[in-house]
């Protein structure tokens, strides 16, 4: 089935363009004017989103260079611990939400040291791929419609990540099984 | 709130960097990320302008209406503060099908698409309404069929059978997002009267 499965996306991309401009023939709209006119508003949106990137990356990219991310790792260590989450994971799960470069690179070294057919190159797969950078995505919604009060949303983008992350671990173990 | 984590994490790692003595590379990350922020634009200016473009063709065709009304049920169950029939629906429905096909690409200017329709319902415009809430805890857990970042990744890293973590991974982000929901409606039910009060 998974052959099946990427097979399949590599179909859905041109088949959604194909279909959706076919549909638009045939149904003699001015595919190409609705087009171009779509394309403009991308130029706008873009633009009010680029400050909020600047911003938030910023941050990001000063917490990890200062050593604060790196503190944060070793004093959590423990609680991971705790959990029986490996040591190797816990960046990936702290970066997770920041940064989708930075808990990528973590997922890259595990590959790079154990392989991805590892047990913990699967548990960083699963992790990585189960989940999405929660900041990226606050900072480019919200800041494409100008939203300044997040209210609950953080928290809830939060627990999200966290939940996310805690049934790749479970489901890792029951599919994989207990380190070897 | 976002004042003080913004503030929080800037002044706090001017402290860590002073003690640690990492003050060079401390402003070197300034511009290493603003400068990651003017790529990211760039990638996203590509992929909003052309998704947009496909979706007005797929609005004028009636595609968008007719998604909404085939999933309306779905629509109405996630986000009941929308009135029936309106665009968001439509836009909301493209966006979470575009991420369950791994169109990452599409589902960020989908979502955001999304995102003004709701701001139109939004009786104040600089704070998050509740629906959009919901939105956004939907694409942070993405349930995706096919997460072929991490596929190809691990294709690029000699695995032998790289898709082998798909059902893993729909499993636990299904999982994820079906939680991230319920704490989602936790926070609805606790913000209600701080909305009512205006807060």
């Amino acid at each position: 089935m998974p052959a099946f499965v990427t097979e399949l996306s590599d179909w859905v991309f041109p088949g959604v363009i194909a279909g959706v401009v076919t549909l638009g023939l045939l149904r003699r709209i001015p595919i190409y004017e609705a087009f171009i006119d779509g394309a403009k508003e991308g130029f706008t949106t873009t633009l009010d989103i680029l400050p909020h990137l600047i911003g938030m990356l910023i941050a990001v990219q000063m917490v990890q260079a200062s050593g604060l991310m790196a503190w944060l790792i070793d004093i959590s260590a423990p609680f991971f611990q705790m959990l029986a989450v490996p040591a190797d994971v816990v960046p990936l799960a702290l970066l997770r939400p920041l940064s989708g470069a930075a808990s990528s690179a973590v997922m890259l070294s595990i590959f790079a040291a154990h392989g991805p057919d590892s047990w913990l190159g699967r548990l960083a797969s699963i992790m990585q791929g189960s989940t999405d950078t929660t900041l990226y995505i606050l900072a480019v919604y919200f800041g494409a419609v100008g939203i300044r009060r997040y209210r609950y949303a953080l928290w809830v983008g939060l627990f999200a990540d966290a939940a996310g992350l805690t049934a790749a671990f479970i489901v890792h173990r029951l599919f994989f099984g207990p380190p070897a | 709130m976002i004042h003080r984590i913004w503030g929080g994490m800037i002044a706090l790692s001017f402290i860590f960097a002073a003690f640690t003595g990492r003050m060079e590379a401390l402003s070197s990350a300034v511009f290493d990320g603003a400068e990651q922020a003017v790529q990211v634009a760039l990638m996203l200016l590509a992929f909003i302008a052309f998704w947009l473009g496909i979706l007005r063709i797929a609005e004028a065709a009636g595609l968008l209406r007719a998604l909404a009304r085939a999933l309306s049920p779905l629509v109405r169950l996630l986000f009941p503060d929308i009135p029936k029939g309106h665009p968001a629906e439509g836009y909301i429905l493209s966006n979470m099908s575009a991420n369950f096909f791994g169109l990452g690409n599409a589902a960020t200017p989908l979502g955001i698409k999304a995102m003004k329709e709701l701001q139109k319902l939004n009786d104040r415009p600089e704070r998050a309404s509740r629906p959009m809430i919901t939105l956004l805890a939907l694409n942070t857990a993405s349930i995706t069929l096919v997460p072929s970042t991490v596929i190809g990744y691990r294709a690029a890293y000699g695995s032998a059978d790289p898709a082998e973590i798909i059902v893993p991974a729909i499993i636990a982000s299904f999982a994820g997002t079906i939680v991230a929901l319920f704490i989602d409606r936790l926070f609805q039910r606790r913000s209600r009267d701080d909305a009512d009060r205006g807060g």
